[in-house]
């Protein structure tokens, strides 16, 4: 019968490497069979068990939840009747919280097109060859420490901010206060170049200009010598122009809106570079 | 042999399932491999993993959630498309009576929405594992771009049906959502540089995305059909590349 013999054959490995205890009979052969570098296991049934033990428990959870909370249905929609405030979907509450620093074609269109640009071409500016297919937090310290705060800190908390602590006006509501739709918030914001002392619009705009494009070259001649100073200038021409360049330019985006934040939140500054077609 | 195991015998030897069932469940590496390649869902799959790529503390199956729970959008958006019509006099109608007159029908509409919400978190928190493994290095890199364009398409995905209930809750939310579509530069009406591309309100790129001026009936038919149609359908595609290039560059694992 071929189930004996199959059987006797798997019995023989068994007593042949007998240090490999977990797992089916079946991968001691095709480890004897490969030799001990090869640590490949069958899809069916390891992996599809998993898949199908994942699958069902995820299941039953989507339908207790779905049984327990229904999903919300409000009045019918009136395109005169303006609910204040108005809120987006919650995951794209981040970017309509950056609106309260940013004007809407910078919060709305430029930094979710630096964002999903900067996700894109993240494997193609990340050359450490260190960390792939495992966990490590100290082979890649600068990748995961940037990917953390931009992603869990600033979006999760932006979006934390703007679906839990923004109410009527979009104004600052602690959960334990009412949403008081009259409530009076000071305007006091002024733009940067009129707290320095301008009062002409040309040199403002001039002022704000040189700001802006002052952050952006200063900010990159300091990273680079960051970069240089903690990982050789060995490293730096590995790198390249290129992807040092855009590294720096989406990395300067992403503390820019930080700054904006503080500058907005802490000293009431609307803007830095006041123009007739664009503020920033 | 019991006269069970004689029918077993002659049912499964017999031609109808020998044409359907090429192989049987004897626990042989052959058949395993079998198992995967012989079959048309299971062949996603390479045949054979390495060993950690299977624990769950490695691969968290946040991917195979977040694709659980866009089969569970599928389903359940097929069962609401039955009852629904994207017609601005029906549509809230349609709910309250998906809600309180069809069978299930309240359960199908969470499990939609629930799901919805589900997949967005489960794709970010896939992400972030393949982030954390660096499992988007070579030669994985394109397969990374390719989770990007996903991710954006199950916002897209969401935001669409979010209109579709056509409650307050709904046209305020892609009323403020989709004003970045009118405030981008040149193509948007209040964007910057408006004025020398000749855009306005109802000729520019929100007017596009709404059928007009302001949310109206033009609205919720295109959001329903990007919803259950285009959006969907590329989902899908991509889906497939997705699948496709795992299963030929393996998943990520330390080097052995």
């Amino acid at each position: 019968m071929a189930e004996s013999k199959q059987i006797k054959t798997l019995v023989d490995v068994g007593k042949a490497v007998p240090q490999v205890s977990d797992g089916g009979r079946v991968e001691k052969t095709l480890l004897r069979a490969k030799g001990p570098g090869d640590d490949k296991i069958h899809t069916w049934p390891h992996l599809v068990r998993a898949e199908f033990l994942c699958f069902l428990a995820v299941l039953a959870f989507m339908l207790v939840w779905s049984l327990l909370v229904d999903a919300p249905l409000e009045q019918p929609a009136a395109p005169t009747r303006t609910p204040n405030p108005s809120k987006a979907p919650w995951y794209f509450l981040g970017l309509q919280e950056i609106l309260v620093f940013f004007d809407p074609w910078h919060a709305g269109v430029v930094l979710p097109s630096f964002i999903i640009v900067g996700l894109m071409v993240l494997p193609f500016i990340d050359i450490n060859p260190k960390g792939n297919g495992y966990f490590c937090y100290a082979d890649r310290k600068w990748e995961i420490l940037t990917f953390f705060g931009g992603f869990h800190v600033l979006w999760i908390v932006l979006i934390v901010v703007g679906t839990f602590l923004r109410g009527p006006g979009w104004n600052w509501f602690w959960p334990w206060e009412v949403w008081d739709s009259h409530k009076v918030v000071a305007m006091s914001n002024v733009d940067l170049p009129y707290l320095f002392g301008f009062r002409d619009y040309t040199l403002s705009a001039l002022f704000g200009l040189a700001v802006v494009a002052g952050y952006f070259v200063l900010g990159t001649a300091l990273m680079y010598w960051l970069i240089v100073r903690a990982k050789g200038r060995e490293f730096m021409e590995r790198w390249g122009t290129a992807r040092f360049g855009l590294t720096s330019f989406l990395f300067l985006n992403m503390i820019a809106v930080v700054i904006k934040l503080i500058m907005r939140m802490g000293f009431n500054i609307k803007y830095i570079m006041v123009t007739p077609w664009i503020n920033i | 042999m019991s006269k069970w195991e004689e029918i077993k015998k002659q049912i499964v030897e017999s031609p109808v399932w020998q044409a359907i069932f090429r192989h049987g469940y004897d626990d042989t590496p052959r058949n395993r491999v079998l198992m995967v390649s012989g079959n048309v869902w299971l062949h996603l799959h390479p045949s054979k993993v390495r060993r950690h790529g299977v624990r769950l503390k490695f691969t968290w199956c946040m991917g195979g959630i977040t694709f659980l729970m866009f089969l569970i959008t599928v389903v359940t958006g097929v069962y609401l498309m039955f009852y629904y019509r994207p017609v601005a006099e029906y549509a809230y109608a349609d709910m309250k009576y998906l809600e309180f007159d069809m069978p299930f029908g309240m359960l199908m509409r969470n499990m939609h929405r629930w799901a919805a919400h589900a997949m967005v978190i489960a794709v970010w928190l896939h992400m972030f594992r393949v982030f954390m493994t660096g499992s988007y290095k070579p030669p994985r890199e394109f397969n990374w771009v390719v989770g990007v364009i996903l991710l954006v398409l199950t916002l897209l995905l969401s935001f669409t049906g979010y209109l579709l209930p056509w409650d307050q809750l709904s046209i305020w939310a892609v009323t403020v959502g989709s004003n970045m579509a009118r405030a981008m530069p040149v193509l948007g009406h209040e964007g910057p540089f408006a004025e020398f591309a000749g855009v306005n309100a109802v000729y520019d790129a929100r007017a596009l995305l709404f059928g007009g001026g302001e949310i109206g009936p033009h609205t919720l038919l295109r959001f329903y059909i990007l919803h259950c149609i285009f959006f969907p359908l590329v989902t899908t595609l991509l889906l497939i590349v997705h699948f496709w290039r795992i299963r030929r560059d393996g998943l990520s694992g330390p080097a052995l």
